[in-house]
């Protein structure tokens, strides 16, 4: 492997590593884990750790994907102009 | 126009609708009938993998479910969409870029071993079976409740609608079908949701219905749902009642099962490049969300409505959806204290659970029930939760439009899921098993008849599951999920992200993942069902969960084992260096 393709492996791994945190944090941390705490704050007529577990945690997942398209691009970009060159 | 008229009205448009685009997008080689050529624009195969995913299960059982479970039912939100993102992260991309046909192709050739192909087509045709027939239960309820033919008549007509598209079309006739399934169904979910989230707290969308307060009163829908299922000795809906590591193996299991299923997987092959793959994995997941965000709303809203409407009503003048239920067999009534009033609480209503029923009819012209009634508890109501979605329209009291779309959508939920099943393992079979591995010198001609004549067995076996529906279905789900997060997962992940796997770490991994599952699910279902609760479950977690284990096991002995072999082979490493670039 060149180091083109090794740099932009590591910083592909970079972009998934932290959105998997995100992915773990508020599916498994906030609808599971902290739910319970998280419970004693309201969000209309949600209690929130609830609304994470039914809802929020679902929202965050498709934010996620379209964020990672985006950043993906970008990196999928630097690097063929880097080849360009 | 009778509900009926129109429900056969709404089944039969829809089914002349799969057959028009069966026709045209026949498949012509084997290119189009494994991966729809790989032309398929991103936006329809969102469309097409969210019917793909979303099975009856989804649409039929999973607000009933929830309804019952309260907040213990959102292992099945978060397990079944939280997936996505780690196809999307880690799988579905380099997939992609790989560009064979199958999930055992791959597996295949990145452990550069037949045995470990010859595994994968295994774990898939039986993950693939234990959900068809699922499937099948579904469309079975469907056409015996809302079209009032006998369930076979219905298995049969089903079975032949996918025949045609399935052999015919292949991935392609498939993939425009299943665009097509998704609206109908989504439409079809939608549409009671608004109305019931309209009618109980005036907001349109369901989504924030149900954290909203109830019309004309200042109480909050789920306040009030929890008061009225504390009084009735349930536990309160917004409240747990399994234990929290359970509930994030559950969750886990069923996020990496998701990720892992080889129907699921092989929908990112049919798109023309790498960065298509990433937006389809986010266009599925915004499809899918529609329904999975609104569901928790229709169950909050059904279990409400269901106490409401049957709670200390006297059977003769109950309404009328409880008794075209209790006919079919889904509900039943014994009235324990004998009030000729509909008492329902928690607790199990009968012994053995399930009614039998027997010729004739009770003092209040109930159904007889050959059960003695369960005396440690009150209620005096049996209810499937499978019901909850088709029956929720009448409960509402919606007009008769509605509940025939809900019956569309229904079937265009099984149809969908058990089209997309049947093409992966047909083509498991005819390109794995046969071109790969045992008949190397077949032509592509040849092939691809193979693969119709697969497709049309495997329509066969899973027809014959609808007609004779094995009495494990329900039990077999946790089977599905668990093989599939315990075996695909961590080969298909490590195969990506980790060169030095070698075939002997990989084919070790799978066989004790696939092992240890299964014989944990089977021993606790089916040898000793009666020990199968938490004092006795593995550090307290049940067989559904016990797939996120068997894929940490998997992971482990993967890991470890491949550095006492050989490396893989140059070549290899060469491959996963290219699927690593975009």
């Amino acid at each position: 492997m060149n180091n083109k393709n090794k740099k932009y492996w590591k910083s592909n791994l970079k972009i998934v590593f932290s959105l998997l945190i995100i992915w773990f944090v508020s599916s498994f941390g906030f609808g599971i884990l902290f739910s319970d705490y998280l419970d004693q704050f309201q969000l209309g007529g949600f209690k929130l750790g609830f609304w994470f577990a039914q809802q929020g945690s679902i929202y965050v997942f498709v934010i996620l994907i379209f964020l990672y398209v985006w950043l993906m691009k970008r990196l999928d970009k630097r690097l063929s102009e880097e080849e360009d060159k | 126009m009778s509900t009926q008229v129109l429900t056969y009205l709404f089944v039969g448009a829809s089914f002349a609708l799969y057959i028009g685009i069966a026709i045209w997008s026949k498949a012509q080689s084997t290119n189009d009938f494994y991966v729809a050529g790989k032309g398929v624009h991103p936006v329809a195969n969102g469309m097409a993998t969210a019917a793909d995913w979303m099975s009856a299960a989804s649409f039929l059982s999973m607000a009933g479910l929830i309804a019952f479970l309260g907040k213990d039912g959102s292992v099945y939100l978060m397990g079944w969409t939280g997936g996505y993102v780690l196809l999307a992260l880690l799988l579905a991309p380099y997939l992609r870029k790989f560009g064979k046909f199958t999930v055992p192709d791959f597996i295949g050739e990145r452990y550069y071993s037949k045995t470990a192909r010859k595994l994968a087509v295994l774990c898939l045709i039986f993950i693939s079976f234990t959900y068809i027939a699922g499937q099948m239960r579904g469309v079975g309820i469907v056409f015996s409740r809302f079209l009032e033919v006998d369930i076979n008549t219905g298995v049969i007509v089903g079975m032949a609608i996918v025949f045609f598209y399935a052999v015919l079309g292949g991935m392609k006739g498939i993939t425009y079908t299943q665009v097509a399934q998704y609206c109908v169904l989504i439409f079809a979910y939608l549409v009671p949701a608004i109305f019931i989230s309209i009618l109980m707290t005036g907001e349109v969308m369901p989504q924030v219905g149900f954290g909203s307060k109830l019309v004309d009163s200042d109480i909050y829908l789920l306040d009030k749902l929890d008061q009225v299922t504390k009084d009735l000795g349930f536990t309160a809906y917004t409240e747990n009642v399994k234990s929290n590591i359970d509930i994030f193996c559950i969750t886990a299991a069923l996020m990496f099962g998701t990720a892992g299923l080889p129907h699921v997987i092989v929908r990112f092959f049919t798109v023309p490049n790498v960065g298509a793959a990433r937006q389809s994995a986010g266009y599925a997941l915004i499809f899918i969300a529609l329904l999975y965000t609104t569901a928790p709303a229709v169950s909050a809203f059904a279990r409400m409505n269901l106490i409401d409407s049957i709670q200390d009503q006297p059977y003769s003048s109950s309404p009328s959806w409880f008794k075209n239920w209790e006919e079919i067999g889904l509900i039943a009534w014994k009235d324990k204290n004998e009030d000729q009033k509909i008492q329902y609480s928690s607790g199990n209503a009968l012994e053995n659970i399930k009614p039998n029923y027997i010729e004739g009819k009770g003092s209040s012209g109930e159904r007889m029930l050959a059960n003695n009634p369960d005396l440690s508890n009150e209620n005096e109501v049996y209810i499937d939760r499978d019901i909850i979605v088709l029956a929720n329209p009448e409960i509402a009291q919606l007009p008769g439009w509605v509940i025939a779309l809900v019956a569309a959508g229904g079937l265009a939920a099984a149809l969908s899921t058990a089209a997309g099943l049947l093409l992966v393992i047909s083509s498991s079979i005819s390109h794995d098993l046969l071109k790969k591995t045992y008949m190397p010198q077949i032509t592509e001609k040849q092939e691809l008849r193979y693969a119709r004549i697969a497709a049309a067995i495997a329509i066969g076996i899973a027809g014959i599951f609808g007609i004779y529906p094995p009495a494990f279905v329900a039990q077999v789900v946790a089977f599905a999920f668990g093989l599939a997060a315990a075996t695909f997962f961590p080969a298909l992940f490590l195969g990506i992200f980790y060169k030095r796997l070698n075939k002997e770490g990989a084919v070790i991994g799978m066989m004790a993942g696939l092992i240890f599952t299964a014989t944990y699910i089977i021993y606790f279902k089916f040898i000793n069902p009666t020990l199968n609760s938490d004092e006795y479950w593995l550090f307290g977690i049940s067989p559904e969960g016990i797939g996120f284990l068997g894929m940490l096991l998997n992971l482990s002995l993967a890991l470890i084992l491949s550095s006492f072999y050989e490396p893989p082979p140059e070549e290899v490493i060469e491959m996963v260096d290219e699927i690593r670039r975009p």
